[in-house]
This record gives structure tokens, C-alpha cells and sequence, in this order.
């Protein structure tokens, strides 16, 4: 069990890049190893494409989308890191994709037409961050109240929350630019 | 939270019916906004976030070995599955390992607790349908188990038993008599279970044929666990990416191809005869004798008698109960197969003694996704038995 599976994971990061790189020679900007999981940098624009092959791709067949969150590096820039967590059931395989995005434009084309899994994932994210996906079909707050104002999973946002402001509301808005 | 629905034919034919948020078989605060047409339903909205606490939040203001609690009150009927996969992320962030016998006492621990797991999940799903005899059952040996986890950890439910490099305590005296009673009672238990269930009419009506996924569509959702595996595609992170040692037991994924609510009934039930399996696995590997905590200075607290002998001991000791420790910078996702599907924890560091960013993938978020592919075209008696199917826990959903 154990050798099938080191077998498997190791030399595939070696095959999604190659993979990446014959669809588009721009697809990988950076690969990045540590602790044995490979994520890959794409750049924004290519994002929904590079997608669309890890999953289409015979030698790919990452089928399933496991996990999509959002990273705040503030005050770095650029300050959005996505990971998309992928996984290849046939292949038993994982890798993770991450776009880059800054504070000023925190948006990302939705992988919904490629994963359908990616909807209540991407509206975590918009709920919690702000970042907003393109083509995404029911953009909204998911656990927060509609009317509530800011995005507490921002490193701006201070873990209290506002606690002089009785509740949410217009006076709200100072935790977002 | 959205008050209304957009519906589907037209208002003048159909009728919005708000399900929840203060409904028992919604298994918590869920509320479903549903289109009917008659009985039947046409859309389903389901609206979340009543008991979202800010776990993810809370846990960047807390050092490593701080978030393991919090990690226990999401999904609730597990939370020695939560407490194991945050550990792991963290100790890959370190690269750190725990000792062989923690690793075994883990498995031990988070095996019973999917089979209490199930056995609310069943209890609860039963209630729904109207059978009642069955939960007073499952509570009944979900008690035993509770024990259990009183004896090993003090605690019936928010344990905290698995830390960062190991295990809490040492197993107490009279474990293996008490695990061993618990393995000889449980699969005539389960038998009982079944007679009253597998064959009986009213359940396998209400059961057969309700709340269907295809294969296809399970995956596209992202559905994992039982769900996936009753769709026929044996996906088990236990198998498929081993943790904690799990490539050195023998046991089978059940799968089946039905796909509907008898299929993941009868898919928990076998599991929790696998998990017997490993549970005697485990309890035959683990050795009486040996370390319950990796060999990790200022990460792991040293033992009670050292910091009463060694200066270097109280040192890290107050060390990391003060300002806590500093993992490389860097990323780690790791997933295991908790008793609802892949549990996934993502954990980024800074290099600082607190996480820049923790993140759970919840599988009782990401299955209840699913929820109206499930129920649309089906009867409003059956929305319930799809929403006990799924098995959802609120405190994992909405964290």
C-alpha cells in the first residue's frame, strides 16, 4: 500500500507541470515543494484554463476539487494567495494550484463551469475575504447575514470584531477600505 | 440571509415552505427555503451561517497548541477526528512525527469514535423516519463508547486527546478490558440494529430509491465519504493517501452502486464493522510499553518529573506555554477520511508562534452542497430522510 502510493505522488508534480507547460509555456509561473506537496503558482488569466486541463487531461484526471481557501498575507502584496486543492481519484494523485492576487483587484475567474463542488467553496471565500470570482453564478454571503458589512477573515479585521457598534450595520463599514 | 426565493414556474402554482431553522430533523439550526408543487419539490435553497462562530478566525489569534481546542467544536460527534487532523498539518508543518504507539492509540481513538459517530447519525436518521426503538439502541452503545473516552482523556466528548507530537495521557489502567468488552458486545449490536432496520418495510420505502446521485455528479460536487462510496467510487483517504499508519491494517471501503438513502445506510453499517476490524488491529500493535509523545524539545511539554530534575525542561516547558513555538514559514494541507468524508486542514505559517491562516475542509459543508440535487423531484416527507442521509453536522458547516 505504502510504496503504490509514494510511487504515485512523487514523480506526478514532475508530470502536471510538464503537462502545464506543453498546454501553455506561461501556465507555470512557480512550483513550490514542501513537505513532499507540490503547489503550483499560476498566473490569474490562466487560472480557469490550467484548470480545465488538470481535469480533461488523460494523464491528468484531477476529477476532484477537495478544498479552496484563501490566504491574507497583509500587509505584503500581493496580498491574496487562492489554493485550490486537487485531487486525481483514478490516479490517486494531489497537487495544489495557487494564484496570486492583489489587494487592490481581488479578482479570479469562478471554477464553476470546471467543478461544479467550487460554488459554496468560492462563496466561503467572497463571504470571508472579499475576493470576487467572475462567472460565478450566486455570488453570495453564505454564513454571515446579507446586510453584514466587511470581511472578518481579513488580517485587517480585528479578531473582537467592532465591539462598540451594537450590531451590524453602516458604522461597520471602517473595517473595509 | 435571504428571506425570499426566486421561484421556479411562477407563484400563482407553486407555494414557498421555510424549513428550518428550528427543526429537529434538520439536525441542527439549517434552514432550507423550499418550492413546492403539491408535495413535491421543485427548489430547495438551503441557508446557512446560524452557528457560524468564527472558528477560522479565532484560531489566528491562538498559539499552535491552543487551536486543538477549538478544533473540537466543530463537528461535535467527532471531534478526535478534528483534533487528529489539525495535529497532522501542524506536524508536517514541523516535520515532525508521533511515535508508533501514539499513532496506534490515535487510530484506536478516532475508529470508536466514527463508529459513535454513525451510531447518532443512525439513531437520528432513524428518529426521522419514525422508527424510535432504534436510537434508544445507538444511544445505548454510544454510551460505552463515551466511557471510553472518559477513561483515556477525562473527557465524554470535547477530548482534546491527540496534541501536537502525540497523545494527552498515557491509556489509564483497565483500557484493554474495557476496549476488549466494548469489541465483544458490538457486532451482535450491530446485528441488532439490522434486524430491525435492513429488511423492514416501512424503512426500505422510505429508504429505496430516495435521494439518488449519480457517480458523476457526486464527484463534480465535491462529495466525499459515505455519500461517494455508496455512488460506487471507493474513495477513502485511509486507503488512498494513508495517515498515521493506516497502510499497515487490513480492512475493506464498502462501496456499493445504488447511491440512494438505503445505500448509505447499509455503507455506515458496514463501516462500522470494518472499523471493529481495525480497532482489534490496533489494539493487538499497541505495546504496553513505550513513548505516547515524539522526542521534540520546545514543541512537545515535557513529563511532569523532568521539569522537576532538568533546568532545560522547565525552560521549554514555560516556553511553550507562554509564547508558544514557531514553525517554518510555509503551507501544509492534509485530509483525513472523518466519519461524514475527507476532513481537510490547511494550516499556513508565518514564522511567527501563531498560524497566519487555518482552514478546514469540512465535508458536511461541502456534501450539503448537494442537498437539493438530492431532493428536487422528491416528496417533502422524503427532504428529511435526504438531509439525515447526508449526514451533516451544523457546527462542522457553518464552523
Amino acid at each position: 500500500m505504502s510504496e503504490t502510493v509514494s510511487e504515485s505522488t512523487k514523480p506526478s508534480a514532475g508530470v502536471v507541470v510538464e503537462h502545464l507547460r506543453a498546454w501553455n509555456p506561461k501556465a507555470v509561473a512557480e512550483v513550490i515543494e514542501f513537505r513532499g506537496d507540490t503547489t503550483i503558482v499560476v498566473p490569474r488569466e490562466l487560472l480557469r484554463g490550467a484548470a480545465e486541463r488538470c481535469r480533461e487531461d488523460a494523464a491528468l484526471q484531477f476529477n476532484l476539487l477537495s478544498d479552496t481557501t484563501c490566504v491574507d498575507r497583509f500587509p505584503l502584496e500581493p496580498r491574496f494567495e487562492m489554493n485550490y486543492q486537487l485531487v486525481s481519484i483514478p490516479r490517486r494523485d494531489r497537487v495544489c494550484l495557487r494564484v496570486r492576487l492583489a489587494g487592490k483587484d481581488p479578482v479570479v475567474d469562478s471554477l464553476i463551469p470546471v467543478w461544479p463542488g467550487a460554488n459554496w467553496l468560492e462563496r466561503e471565500v467572497f463571504d470571508l475575504f472579499g475576493v470576487r470570482f467572475t462567472g460565478h453564478t450566486d455570488l453570495r454571503r453564505i454564513l454571515l447575514p446579507d446586510d453584514w458589512e466587511g470581511y472578518p477573515l481579513r488580517r485587517d479585521y480585528p479578531v473582537e470584531g467592532y465591539r462598540d457598534v451594537p450590531s451590524t450595520g453602516a458604522l461597520f463599514r471602517k473595517s473595509t477600505p | 440571509m435571504t428571506t425570499t426565493v426566486e421561484t421556479a414556474t411562477g407563484a400563482a402554482k407553486t407555494m414557498v415552505l421555510n424549513m428550518g431553522p428550528q427543526h429537529p430533523s434538520t439536525h441542527g439550526v439549517l434552514r432550507i427555503l423550499l418550492e413546492l408543487d403539491g408535495e413535491t419539490v421543485v427548489k430547495a435553497v438551503p441557508d446557512l451561517g446560524y452557528l457560524h462562530t468564527g472558528i477560522e478566525k479565532s484560531c489566528e489569534d491562538k498559539t499552535y497548541s491552543q487551536v486543538i481546542t477549538l478544533t473540537d467544536r466543530m463537528d461535535y460527534l467527532s471531534p478526535l477526528g478534528n483534533n487528529l487532523v489539525y495535529c497532522l498539518a501542524v506536524e508536517k508543518l514541523l516535520g515532525l512525527e508521533a511515535p508508533k504507539r501514539a499513532q496506534y492509540i490515535r487510530i484506536l481513538m478516532v475508529e470508536l469514535q466514527r463508529i459513535s459517530s454513525h451510531l447518532v447519525w443512525l439513531g437520528t436518521h432513524a428518529i426521522d423516519l419514525g422508527a424510535m426503538s432504534v436510537f434508544l439502541y445507538c444511544f445505548r452503545e454510544r454510551e460505552e463508547i463515551l466511557k471510553i473516552f472518559e477513561m483515556f482523556s477525562g473527557q465524554r466528548m470535547m477530548t482534546s486527546y491527540i496534541r501536537i507530537g502525540g497523545i494527552a495521557l498515557e491509556p489509564p489502567a483497565g483500557w484493554r478490558q474495557a476496549v476488549e468488552r466494548f469489541l465483544r458486545m458490538m457486532p451482535s449490536r450491530i446485528d441488532e440494529y439490522e434486524t430491525l432496520l435492513t429488511e423492514n418495510r416501512i424503512w426500505m420505502g422510505r429508504t429505496k430509491g430516495v435521494g439518488y446521485i449519480s457517480a458523476e455528479d457526486a464527484v463534480a460536487l465535491s462529495m466525499t465519504g459515505p455519500t461517494l462510496r455508496a455512488a460506487g467510487i471507493a474513495y477513502d483517504n485511509r486507503k488512498i493517501f494513508p495517515y498515521s499508519s493506516y497502510e499497515e491494517f487490513a480492512f475493506d471501503v464498502p462501496t456499493r452502486t445504488d447511491s440512494d438513502c438505503f445505500g448509505r445506510y447499509m455503507i455506515r453499517v458496514a463501516e462500522m464493522r470494518e472499523s471493529l476490524k481495525i480497532i482489534r488491529q490496533a489494539f493487538d500493535k499497541i505495546s504496553d510499553e513505550g513513548p505516547i509523545k515524539a522526542d521534540a524539545p520546545g514543541i512537545v511539554p515535557p513529563p511532569r518529573e523532568k521539569m522537576k530534575t532538568e533546568m532545560e525542561a522547565l525552560i521549554y516547558h514555560f516556553k511553550i506555554f507562554t509564547e508558544g513555538f514557531s514553525p517554518a514559514p510555509g503551507e501544509t494541507f492534509v485530509t483525513i477520511e472523518s466519519p461524514r468524508g475527507e476532513l481537510g486542514c490547511f494550516v499556513a505559517s508565518d514564522g511567527s508562534p501563531k498560524p497566519l491562516r487555518v482552514h478546514f475542509r469540512a465535508p458536511s459543508y461541502i456534501n450539503l452542497q448537494a442537498l437539493p440535487k438530492l431532493i428536487v423531484g422528491q416528496l417533502i416527507a422524503d427532504v428529511i430522510a435526504c438531509i439525515g442521509t447526508i449526514d451533516i453536522v451544523l457546527g462542522e458547516v457553518d464552523r
